[in-house]
């Protein structure tokens, strides 16, 4: 992944800012500049996401792509945000740990690199809440 | 809107051909295709080709000109030839595009085809090129990998539905056994439910047999007006309805993980086209890339109801002979998933089982035939309805 690929959705990335169409009340994650339910209605702004939410479902994964840099195997989710939105994230935890339903919470992690001299990656990954 | 027929059905063998490059299958594809219609290749307007990653699995983009080129239609003809890609529904949305492009009035005589050839590369740039299939930015860079989304989905539909591991794992033995007939399967040998299930673990809940392989392979279909189809052959298959549809690209964006909104919307479509009900199915060839997706296939393409599909699998409703034959080809788990030609390859078995020359595999007295090809986890859907009698 070149440079500004990456760096141009490093607010979103590391940050989970993510939209809120303020003419519905829908919240999106990744960031959209239409939404899908008002279009030309929706007036969306920007919106921090709290980084809570929990497991709608999970897969523990043992053989990834050439370009997976991390250990395997690992636990790939979809996770429901406490505003709504899901997205598909990686939650750091062992395999026999992770269910449907388990509370989980944001904590910044690095993603990928881009081989030996290339970019490290960061982003947003999810560890069990268990406050 | 004009009414359509295939005329000619050709396919390759599927499977690891490493003596064979991209343009010597989609070639001899279509060569098959072009004897079966008794045709010359003088008569062909136009075609369309399908395929997923030329560009990443054999370093090759402008497929359009390169197939015509090598089919001899390029240099004196010049015939337009036009590449389709929606992932691994690009072989159906290429017959999507040519029975437009007849029904029309546009073009007479068009070639559809599909192909893929995915093993010149090393496994682990497959996976990386089939996960371009999701949304790259915000599945694949958090690490999904497209088994693992299909996992994810038959996870919640084994916590929703209490789907088994063997309703599962029946679904790859059924459609094992059902390639034996299938000369041109890649794999043609019976497999137990214990196979599967000792398999290696590919991502959790799916292993190795729930998943269909990298495959090479090509697939073409010749279409014309119906009202001109017995001028070419006694045996023409009428399109008697053709459907398409979108989701989100991405899974997590769906309001339901257990359903595609786009099989939905895709069948439905088809359906009323051609003016029939799933009742009316004899048999149908599914996107079964893995063993989820031909559950919730034939849930949401109404042959079963929500959460019936592994239950009905178990208890033989899909096998020859059962309430709804499901990819008597072996489907893409054991015919093999070259994914820009899967498409065309699903036609070309319904062409043989409603012309009756489908072997060992025959539906007796199959007449209506459908097909339901998927893009990715969903993002595209592609159905088609065919039948051996003409609209009445």
């Amino acid at each position: 992944m070149g440079v500004p690929r990456f760096w141009r959705e490093i607010p979103a990335r590391y940050n989970l800012i993510g939209s809120k169409c303020e003419t519905c009340g829908n919240y999106y994650f990744p960031p959209r500049h239409f939404c899908p339910e008002c279009r030309r209605q929706g007036k969306m702004t920007e919106y921090q996401f709290k980084g809570t939410g929990e497991v709608v479902t999970y897969s523990t994964i043992y053989t990834p792509g050439d370009s997976w840099i991390g250990g395997k195997p690992y636990v790939l989710a979809i996770v429901r945000l406490d505003e709504g939105p899901c997205m598909t994230t990686q939650v750091i935890c062992e395999p026999a740990e992770a269910a449907i339903g388990m509370r989980v919470r944001r904590v910044f992690r690095k993603i990928s690199e881009d081989g030996d001299k290339g970019m490290i990656h960061y982003g947003t990954k999810f560890v069990p809440d268990r406050a | 809107m004009r009414d359509v027929a295939i005329i000619g059905a050709g396919c390759t063998k599927f499977g690891e051909m490493w003596d064979r490059s991209f343009r010597d299958i989609v070639v001899e594809a279509g060569t098959l295709a072009v004897e079966d219609a008794k045709l010359s290749g003088e008569e062909i307007e136009a075609m369309y080709v399908g395929n997923m990653s030329g560009g990443q699995f054999v370093n090759q983009e402008h497929i359009g000109s390169l197939v015509a080129d090598f089919a001899g239609f390029a240099s004196t003809m010049h015939i337009p030839s036009t590449r389709v890609e929606a992932a691994c529904a690009s072989g159906g949305l290429a017959l999507r595009s040519a029975v437009m492009a007849v029904a029309s009035g546009y073009h007479d005589v068009v070639v559809a085809a599909g192909v893929e050839k995915m093993t010149d590369v090393e496994t682990g740039v497959t996976v990386d090129a089939l996960a371009s299939a999701a949304d790259r930015e915000w599945e694949g860079f958090m690490g999904a990998t497209f088994p693992a989304l299909y996992a994810m989905v038959a996870r919640l539909h084994m916590h929703r539905y209490g789907t088994t591991r063997d309703q599962l794992a029946q679904v790859a033995v059924k459609n094992h056994h059902n390639a034996m007939g299938n000369p041109r399967a890649q794999f043609r040998n019976e497999i137990t439910l214990d196979t599967v299930k000792n398999a290696s673990m590919v991502a959790d809940p799916l292993t190795l047999f729930d998943c269909s392989p990298i495959t090479d392979g090509a697939a073409a279909v010749i279409v014309v007006p119906a009202d001109q189809a017995k001028k070419y052959t006694d045996t023409p298959v009428y399109v008697l309805g053709a459907g398409q549809a979108t989701d989100t690209i991405s899974l997590h964006n769906r309001a339901d993980f257990c359903t595609f909104g786009a099989s939905v919307a895709a069948g439905k479509r088809a359906y009323e086209m051609a003016k029939v009900t799933p009742k009316d199915i004899d048999l149908c060839e599914v996107h079964d890339c893995f063993t989820i997706a031909e559950i919730v296939a034939i849930e949401d393409l109404g042959f079963f109801k929500k959460g019936q599909g592994g239950p009905a699998t178990l208890a033989g409703e899909t096998a020859m002979g059962g309430k709804i034959p499901i990819n008597t080809s072996g489907g893409l788990k054991a015919c093999g998933h070259p994914v820009g030609a899967t498409g065309i390859k699903q036609a070309v078995e319904c062409v043989e089982q409603l012309r009756g020359t489908a072997g060992k595999r025959q539906v007796a007295g199959a007449k209506i035939a459908m097909t339901h090809n998927v893009g990715g986890t969903g993002g595209t859907a592609v159905c088609h309805i065919f039948s051996n009698e003409r609209r009445k």
